[in-house]
């Protein structure tokens, strides 16, 4: 059943990731997108790591791609005018990603005897990714960088308004 | 001691690292070939989203969970990217009504 559905859900983010990338209408590619979003998360409950399945619908499938159709319809994308890369530039894009993939490929089959000797049964906790547990590691081990990161969103907020604040003289900009 | 959950059993971790390169090389390809800036930054999403998956898979093979607490950090930044991103992608939008990214090359001579 894991199996199958670990296959199913890897072939599902895979499709909709390269129609993110095909696809010549904006919003289509925010809707594909946000598939994968769904497909991760379901990938992440698959690794029993709950938090970060509900995180990553509310945060990504919820905030972020919100914001990004909100521009696109704020911008009035036209598909017509969709600007691609020129064709012997994508030949090039195509076999450069296929060149990394390759790098990365090979470089995993190397190290694959080395990875596949974990699970060491004796030690193993597979309740680390409940709310629990990440939230005691949270807030005792990563207390700072956790507190420096709601000092890091105080700085995209004040940055985000400053760039997108009108300036003085223009009119009617859109 | 507890029953190891049925992926770490079932699926070896080696799949999950050719998925998450694959998604990557997708990510890569798509930043590559397209020339709008709003699908530079999806296609960006889309490698964070495949780094992030493989942080979690070995957080949870490993049982440690220092993975999945820096998979948090790493969504955290992305929120915060996106929203000056985004920001900066509307001004430019408003100085030369267009978000194709080679326009915005004359930065580089």
């Amino acid at each position: 059943m894991a199996e199958k559905l670990f296959y199913f859900l890897t072939f599902l983010a895979l499709a909709s990731g390269l129609m993110v990338v095909v696809s010549r209408n904006p919003v289509h590619s925010v809707l594909y997108l946000i598939l994968t979003f769904f497909s991760l998360s379901g990938h992440y409950i698959l690794l029993n790591a709950q938090f970060l399945a509900a995180v990553n619908i509310i945060v990504y499938a919820g905030a972020i791609m919100v914001l990004f159709l909100f521009v696109i319809m704020f911008l009035n994308m036209r598909t017509h005018n969709e600007p691609m890369a020129p064709i012997w530039a994508q030949l090039a894009a195509v076999v450069s990603a296929g060149l990394v993939l390759m790098v990365l490929v090979a470089a995993t089959k190397a190290s694959s005897p080395a990875l596949e000797a974990v699970a060491d049964t004796d030690s193993f906790d597979s309740q680390i990714g409940l709310v629990q547990t990440l939230g005691q590691t949270l807030f005792s081990q990563y207390l700072i960088p956790f507190e420096l990161t709601s000092i890091l969103f105080l700085v995209a907020i004040v940055g985000a308004v400053y760039l997108g604040r009108r300036e003085p003289g223009e009119r009617n900009s859109f | 001691m507890q029953d190891l959950p049925e992926v770490v059993r079932l699926i070896p971790i080696t799949h999950y690292l050719l998925f998450a390169s694959a998604l990557f090389c997708i990510g890569m390809l798509g930043v590559l070939i397209r020339r709008n800036a709003l699908i530079l930054f999806m296609c960006i999403e889309l490698m964070l989203n495949s780094v992030n998956l493989l942080l979690t898979s070995f957080a949870t093979y490993r049982s440690d969970a220092a993975g999945q607490v820096f998979v948090f950090f790493i969504m955290a930044v992305a929120a915060a990217e996106v929203a000056v991103g985004l920001a900066i992608i509307v001004m430019i939008y408003r100085n030369i009504k267009t978000t194709n990214v080679n326009l915005l090359s004359r930065l580089k001579w």
